[in-house]
């Protein structure tokens, strides 16, 4: 029942960072190419966005449902990076609709165009931040310390700037590769294949810095890496995609290059995952807030499972009909071939 | 938090109603052919498609400022309460995923899909909005588990759920989204209508708008006494603030107005009506309704202020109740064309109240509950977060929600005023 509901959050993470990580990173990808990117970007995630969107809430909701323990652990010592998640939410979200459904195509257009930038990449920033801190482990035991030990230090620190980091490539990476198969001509194209393997080398170089800092940090993710063999399996896996992902690219085989995309990020949370379970949290005393000792009380759990199953009943047919709608034509071949 | 809600209330009503105000003009245009339906269905959906993101923000925003202000309150209600979220949750994917159906597809599907994407926006709209209030009422009448120091024991989500002021509170304030949006959409375009004269577009526009306001204005009072009943019942200290009754009485005059003076347990000015509390909480004229003086005074609410913004939002109420009688009357009665001056005018002035009365009845319900969070289990100040400073972040979302709402005011001005540029048929009278 517990593997169930963790397996939905697990669902949610992924699907968030699949979907709405690349609209993040379609913002992103804007901040490399200006005006160029602009129409193509629009067009791409208006349809989907807030769909995209809701995974997030879905994981929220999971937690304060099933976890509320886990929940008000990040809420109260991640007080300020959730703020600033918050903000970047905000803005993102109003500056982007605000732009598409401007009329006028004035100064305002302009804000709004940098604001939904800046928030794209402040956003996903924060959220590995967050997401850094929490393997971390610095989280007080008790409420007992300054306001920079407790609200400040758990998250302000270099392991959690290189998850930042990692996390906003990732994104960018991500949008860049989907956007290859939303490109109009063959001009724009080429600018996101570009993109596309730029963030790759910065990807890969800020993935092994993670991993370098870790070791400074003492999280020792080699050692526990290599304890887990469905994280060495995520690893093998994510490595041996690379080429077919170039090969996808000079094909111009956009369904595969965003189905192997989509692989490796899934591996790389596998991996994550891997290390992680069970543990939801760990605090600065030693001690862990586990799936086990943070859940919710049983009747609550099965509730929740029973919401969940029916959510995925409806969910999952009317998400495939959206995406089938925008997004699986393969108006890609359609337009380049048009040249 | 409160800001949030203030600012999110408003978003939600909007989206609750303007996706069916959508679908009609949508049905409409499918069953007469009449093509100032579809401008106004498309017209609409630009607004929904605004109206919707922002509120899906500031939603977001508060599922996490929960435990971002109120982290005690979310360890004990979370295992509780989170069901109806949970629900809520799954209605919203739905909204947003048939959002971007209507919005973006209409070219992409069938007319029938197509229509039945904006029917589900409404219906999923409706639902989660009643699966949050449904939260809310959780708190002012809470069920479902045994407190037993300071600890939750024994939870049942399901009765949690359902409790005792689920339905009366979610039936309200469905009611009310109507209401208060209808008028609004309705305002606007009489506005529109009075420079533009004799106009399709908006007569058709303030007809389908009224239709739905009309109905909800003149069945809110309906919900209103059950409310008031439920309230007596299960919140008699609430009820006594909203009415300002220091002392417990029998028979129980209904106060008008009025000014209350908390220090003096006194109210000066204000209309008693004899008798008539007494029948309204209890549906007997002679009945005894509790004072604030069966409880001691540091947990009354701030009397002064439930007092006000219960007699605003009946006012108001009435204000729009009174409207829709006029424009029953001059619809079937009458057989009259409502494109009068004065009418239009009048309409043109109650543009806000719905929302006015919206925002006062949140106020009731909210403030009328303190100096409670869990009503009778624990009290605001234990559950705020021990983070210094809070007033900060505060600030800013105040700072930046006024933000939003002038720039969304904005943007349809624009908008509206796009429709008159851009719209071919948009003089002629088909």
């Amino acid at each position: 029942m517990t593997e169930f509901i963790i397996l939905v959050l697990g669902i949610a993470v992924l699907f968030y960072v699949l979907l709405g990580g690349a609209d993040f990173g379609a913002g992103i990808i804007e901040l490399v190419t200006g005006k160029r990117g602009i129409d193509t970007i629009s067009k791409a995630i208006a349809p989907v966005w807030e769909a995209n969107h809701v995974w997030l809430i879905l994981g929220v909701v999971i937690l304060f449902n099933g976890f509320p323990l886990v929940y008000t652990t990040l809420t109260t010592y991640f007080h300020i990076p959730l703020f600033i998640i918050l903000l970047g939410i905000i803005f993102r979200g109003t500056a982007f609709t605000f732009r598409y459904y401007n009329t006028v195509k004035d100064n305002s257009y302009k804000y709004y165009s940098q604001l939904f930038r800046i928030s794209s990449l402040l956003t996903p920033f924060f959220l590995g931040v967050t997401l850094g801190a929490i393997m971390l482990g610095r989280i007080p035991a008790q409420i007992d310390g300054t306001f920079y030990d407790l609200f400040i230090a758990p998250w302000l620190n270099l392991f959690s700037f290189t998850t930042g980091i990692f996390l906003t490539l990732l994104f960018g990476w991500l949008a860049a590769i989907y956007l290859l198969g939303e490109a109009q001509d063959d001009e724009s194209f080429q600018t996101f294949a570009k993109t596309s393997r730029t963030f790759f080398v910065l990807l890969v170089i800020s993935g092994l810095s993670v991993f370098l800092v870790s070791e400074m940090y003492e999280l020792n993710f080699f050692s526990r890496f290599l304890h887990s063999l469905i994280a060495i399996g995520s690893v093998f896996v994510a490595t041996a995609v690379i080429p077919l992902l170039w090969v996808g690219i000079r094909h111009r085989n956009n369904l595969l290059t965003r189905f192997l995309a989509g692989v490796q990020t899934t591996c790389i949370l596998t991996g994550w995952f891997a290390i992680q379970f069970p543990v939801m949290i760990y605090l600065s005393d030693g001690s862990q807030l586990t799936i086990q000792n943070s859940q919710a009380p049983e009747r609550t759990m099965a509730l929740l499972v029973y919401a969940l199953i029916s959510g995925i009943f409806l969910i999952f047919p009317a998400f495939y009909y959206l995406f089938k709608v925008f997004k699986f034509g393969d108006k890609v071949s359609e337009n380049i071939n048009k040249h | 938090m409160t800001v949030s809600f203030v600012f999110h209330i408003v978003f939600a009503c909007i989206g609750m109603t303007m996706p069916w105000l959508m679908f009609v003009a949508e049905l409409k245009w499918i069953k007469t052919g009449r093509k100032v339906y579809q401008d106004l269905s498309k017209a609409w959906a630009r607004g929904v498609a605004i109206f919707f993101a922002v509120g899906a923000v500031s939603g977001t925003v508060l599922s996490f400022e929960l435990g971002l202000l109120w982290p005690k309150f979310m360890e004990h209600a979370g295992a509780i309460i989170g069901m109806p979220f949970s629900w809520e949750g799954t209605a919203f994917f739905l909204e947003a995923i048939a959002l971007g159906i209507f919005l973006y597809g209409r070219n992409r599907v069938s007319k029938r899909i197509h229509l039945i994407s904006g029917l589900v926006v409404g219906i999923a709209g409706v639902v989660s909005g009643i699966f949050v209030i449904a939260a809310n009422a959780w708190m002012n009448s809470p069920s479902g588990f045994d407190w037993v120091n300071g600890q939750a024991i024994n939870i049942d989500p399901v009765k949690a759920m359902f409790n005792k002021a689920w339905f009366q509170q979610a039936l309200h304030m469905t009611i009310a989204a109507f209401a208060a949006t209808s008028f609004a959409v309705a305002g606007v375009h009489a506005f529109m209508a009075l420079h533009y004269k004799g106009n399709e577009f908006h007569r058709n526009a303030i007809r389908i708008a009224l239709a739905f306001g009309a109905v909800a204005a003149i069945l809110q009072p309906i919900s209103g006494d059950i409310s008031a009943k439920n309230v007596a019942k299960l919140q008699p200290t609430k009820l006594a603030a909203m009415e300002s009754l220091f002392k417990t009485s029998k028979p129980a005059a209904l106060l008008i107005g009025g000014i209350p003076d908390e220090e003096k347990e006194e109210v000066k000015y204000g209309i008693h009506i004899p008798y008539l509390l007494g029948f309204l909480a209890h549906g007997d004229l002679n009945a005894e309704v509790e004072g604030l003086d069966k409880t001691d005074k540091e947990n009354w609410p701030p009397v002064v202020i439930v007092h006000f913004a219960f007699q605003t939002m009946v006012f108001m109420g009435m204000l729009m109740m009174g409207t829709s009688i006029l424009f029953l009357i001059f619809k079937f009665k009458l057989k009259e064309n409502l494109d009068k001056r004065w009418w239009l005018k009048l309409l043109v002035w109650l543009t806000p109240v719905g929302f006015i009365a919206v925002e006062a009845g949140w106020i009731v319900t909210e403030v009328g509950r303190q100096p409670w969070i869990i009503y009778r289990i624990m009290k605001t100040k234990d559950a705020v977060t021990p983070m210094p400073g809070v007033q900060y972040p505060f600030y800013l979302i105040t700072l930046i929600y006024l933000a939003l709402t002038f720039i969304v005011i904005l943007l349809m001005r624009r908008q509206i005023l796009d429709v008159h540029t851009n719209s071919q048929n948009f003089n002629t009278h088909d």
